[in-house]
């Protein structure tokens, strides 16, 4: 009697529950690509395993009978896309961008003002006028030729090797000196450390030290845009090293299961500081990962200025159209040392390096492309040299002369108002400093 | 991370039992029927019961301001808040573990019906993604309304809120910030929640310029202090107490209302002891206040503090200048607990004052139990004490 009325109760309250939230979990499921349905026919007739399919909500796959394990091919990876040959010679012409000469000399004037920055920049540390500096050499084609294939108005995550994105987006050299001296000129108002550059006008998002932290941001920003159904396309940057940090396989994740329409263009230059990759992973590079997360992925030549161009463009005109994630891996070498603080040849050979240097850079490349079309020669290699080394140091020995930010500045932007406590924060620095001046370098600040 | 977290929750999700429901226990359907077919298993037994709550929800006043209002819980004045925002800011997006369905704790029920799958999504698993995907939208300008499941899972997104959330506007110079970034949370005990379902993180986050972090204590103040959240042009981390979600229940008003950040709100006036709490302890405190004019006729000054960073310190000081007595409570372990940095505060500016030592009375320092809780929580006996001996010092 007792069990008949519970049983009673327990079918009205809960089969009720259950069948309702059985809807509303058919209703969420219809809208997902991969959906789940029983195959009736196939219940009703009689039972043979070799018509069977498997019905698991999580993969699409057949059935297999015997045991064997996906074996990862390492040895011949994911082939390297390249357009033009060491001696900068199209290969196949049907390949060729057929860029106007005007835009190849940007190409190539950009990838050499950038490397002149970076030496006097690097030289700068090393007399101790700045206090710390990151180099690009090796990787100047990945920037360049990534950069021209977007459009101004899309949107960069970078790590910190990307100057010459900035650059390319008209960045001028007075900005870049200003950041890496913090003085009163600088956008970021002396806050950061040299080299984490950003830019509002420039779409360049400002770049932050913790690894990878970019990643995720980039995939949200492409859904808001995605949201806002304008032509925006997203481009997040990353070393090979920063790949292996959780957010980057956040960041995959997000961007493919939400649709977004982003770039993820990792700089595999062989090293993380100095991790080689082969403590970094074990798998196919980065490239290989892009397919388990259901993302369309291709490697480049990255001292191929033209190849990461091709790549980049129709990874731009795909994600945009389709609203989905594209993964780039240009192959590079990262020639000068990690940054100033450190010194590579503790644990590389300098042949090595020269072999990258002297063999196979992205610059040289493209100047022989230019030489054998009779586009550039040696007279107009020295003006530009000339020319370029002028236009640094000016901006070099100006950022020197200034005075560094207002004081003000440590305390606002924190929030976007001052808090009161900032504010007696502020009123406390500001006593103590005046009436200890003598131990404080007043005179070097813009108040 | 919040596998554990899900294995709990999607069973009661689904069924009529939850693990907030703390008037009905745990006792789904099916259980019953077993336990009551069972001959020598009575779920009645006196020993078997679970412990009552240690705390009575007292209903504000109703607010007459803002228009027509419509009785809620918690959870019903979260969902309030967050379809009032879908209305009217065409840029804002849900998102988190479990929202599309409605949640496991029920906030985000009909939204993506109402506002469209692209508005209220499902993330995959992921929180240190949840909130840089959140950042990353705020960072367009669009409005980000992030869940983690658990406060107790936030951590994997520590990073993100720390290094990167709060310093956006900093270190950019203001050239870019995420100041439409709202992330909210499940936070404090439970009753049964053990070590990753209880915990109260908001001390971690308090040592972090850049965020605000927001505690209310009722469905009314939970709507007003949510909006406000949503609309700051910061960061603002909004932890909302699941032992309420369904136990608070109150008039609010459907339209939206905003209550100010960074300032407490003095509950009741009074004049020998300042009583100062957050969340659920308000209501503990609120107790604590009545047992001490009863039993001792002590006056207490009861506030509720509401904002944690960046905290209301005139109101607390004026306070304790008034009553020169003050206790800090909180479930969060005391070591390193906000009402260190309260105390220390208020040390330094009301020293004059002081008539005897500041206390605290907050979870000891250990992880949150599961079966200790009733003896872990800085329950209104514990707080009772701390009055009668501060009255007594």
């Amino acid at each position: 009697m007792a069990a008949a009325v519970f049983l009673k109760k327990f079918c009205r309250i809960n089969l009720s529950k259950f069948v309702q939230n059985k809807n509303l979990y058919l209703k969420t499921r219809q809208s997902q690509c991969r959906s789940f349905r029983v195959n009736a026919a196939l219940l009703q007739q009689p039972f043979d395993s070799a018509d069977e399919k498997p019905q698991f909500p999580g993969a699409s796959a057949e059935f297999v009978d015997s045991l064997e394990f996906i074996q990862p091919n390492v040895i011949s990876g994911i082939p390297v896309y390249r357009v033009m040959d060491r001696q900068g010679q199209i290969i196949n012409p049907a390949e060729d961008p057929q860029l106007p000469k005007e835009e190849v000399l940007n190409f190539y004037q950009t990838m050499t003002l950038l490397n002149t920055m970076d030496r006097i920049l690097y030289e700068s540390q090393r007399q101790g006028r700045i206090s710390f500096y990151m180099t690009n050499y090796g990787e100047e084609g990945t920037h360049i030729g990534s950069a021209a294939a977007l459009k101004p108005t899309d949107l960069v995550f970078g790590q910190y090797r990307e100057a010459g994105v900035l650059l390319y987006r008209g960045f001028p050299l007075d900005r870049f000196m200003a950041q890496c001296y913090a003085n009163a000129d600088d956008l970021g108002k002396g806050r950061q450390m040299p080299v984490h550059y950003g830019s509002k006008e420039h779409n360049f998002v400002t770049i932050s030290s913790p690894l990878a932290t970019q990643i995720p941001q980039a995939a949200g920003a492409a859904y808001a845009l995605k949201r806002e159904n304008a032509d925006h396309a997203v481009i997040c940057y990353f070393g090979e090293g920063a790949a292996s940090e959780g957010d980057a396989h956040a960041g995959f994740n997000f961007a493919a299961t939400l649709e977004c329409p982003i770039i993820f263009f990792c700089r595999n230059n062989g090293y993380a500081i100095s991790t080689p990759t082969n403590e970094q992973y074990r798998g196919d590079g980065i490239a290989a990962r892009g397919p388990g997360y259901g993302m369309m992925s291709i490697r480049v030549d990255g001292n191929d200025v033209f190849a990461v161009y091709n790549a980049t463009k129709e990874a731009r005109r795909r994600a945009t159209a389709e609203n989905q994630p594209f993964l780039i891996e240009a192959m590079t070498y990262r020639i000068g040392h990690h940054s100033t603080s450190d010194d590579s040849s503790a644990y590389r050979s300098v042949d090595e390096v020269n072999y990258w240097d002297k063999q196979d850079h992205p610059i040289s490349r493209l100047r022989q492309h230019m030489v054998s079309r009779g586009w550039w020669d040696e007279e107009q290699e020295r003006a530009w040299r000339k020319q370029s080394r002028r236009r640094v140091m000016e901006a070099f020995e100006q950022a020197e002369r200034r005075l560094k930010p207002s004081l003000d500045l440590m305390f606002t932007d924190v929030y976007n108002e001052l808090p009161p406590h900032l504010h007696r924060q502020r009123q406390d620095m500001w006593r103590h400093v005046k009436q200890h001046t003598e131990h404080y370098p007043l005179e070097q600040y813009d108040n | 991370m919040a596998a554990a977290a899900r294995f709990l929750l999607k069973s009661a999700a689904y069924s009529k039992a939850s693990i907030n429901n703390i008037t009905n226990g745990v006792y789904s359907g099916l259980g019953l029927t077993l336990l009551r077919l069972s001959p020598k298993c009575d779920p009645h037994a006196r020993t078997q019961k679970r412990h009552a709550a240690h705390f009575t929800f007292q209903p504000d006043p109703t607010p007459t301001e803002y228009g027509q209002t419509q009785k809620m819980n918690l959870f019903q004045a979260i969902t309030s808040a967050l379809d009032n925002t879908l209305a009217k800011d065409p840029t804002a997006v849900i998102f988190g573990e479990d929202v599309a369905f409605g949640g496991v704790f029920r906030c985000t029920v009909g939204l993506r019906d109402k506002y469209g799958q692209d508005r209220v999504f499902n993330t995959p698993l992921c929180e240190q993604g949840i909130v840089g995907f959140g950042i990353g939208i705020a960072v367009t300008g669009a409005t980000a309304i992030a869940e983690i499941q658990f406060a107790d899972y936030i951590y994997p997104a520590f990073d993100q809120i720390v290094n990167e959330a709060a310093k956006y506007r900093y270190r950019s110079g203001n050239l870019f910030d995420c100041g439409s970034l709202t992330i909210r949370a499940p936070w404090g005990c439970v009753g049964h929640g053990s070590l990753y379902h209880s915990q109260s993180p908001e001390a971690f986050f308090a040592h972090c310029p850049g965020v605000k972090i927001v505690i209310p204590r009722s469905p009314v103040q939970a709507k007003g202090l949510l909006l406000s959240c949503i609309e700051d042009k910061n960061p603002c981390i909004f932890f909302e107490p699941k032992i309420l979600y369904r136990a608070a229940v109150e008039q609010v008003p459907v339209e939206p209302y905003y209550t100010p950040l960074s300032q407490a709100e003095v509950l009741q006036e009074g004049s020998d002891v300042t009583l100062v709490a957050w969340g659920t302890q308000v209501h503990v405190m609120r107790e604590v206040a009545n047992m001490a004019q009863e039993k001792l006729g002590v006056s207490c000054e009861l506030i509720d503090l509401q904002t944690i960073l960046p905290w209301d310190t005139d109101t607390v000081c004026k306070s304790v200048t008034k009553t020169g007595r003050l206790l800090v409570s909180h479930e969060a372990p005391v070591t390193g607990g906000f009402a260190a940095e309260i105390s220390s505060t208020v040390q330094e500016e009301c020293f004059l004052n002081l008539e005897a030592p500041i206390a605290r009375v907050c979870g000891y320092d250990t992880p949150f139990p599961h079966i200790f809780e009733p003896f872990y929580i800085p329950d209104k006996w514990k707080c009772f004490e701390a009055v009668k001996k501060m009255i007594n010092y």
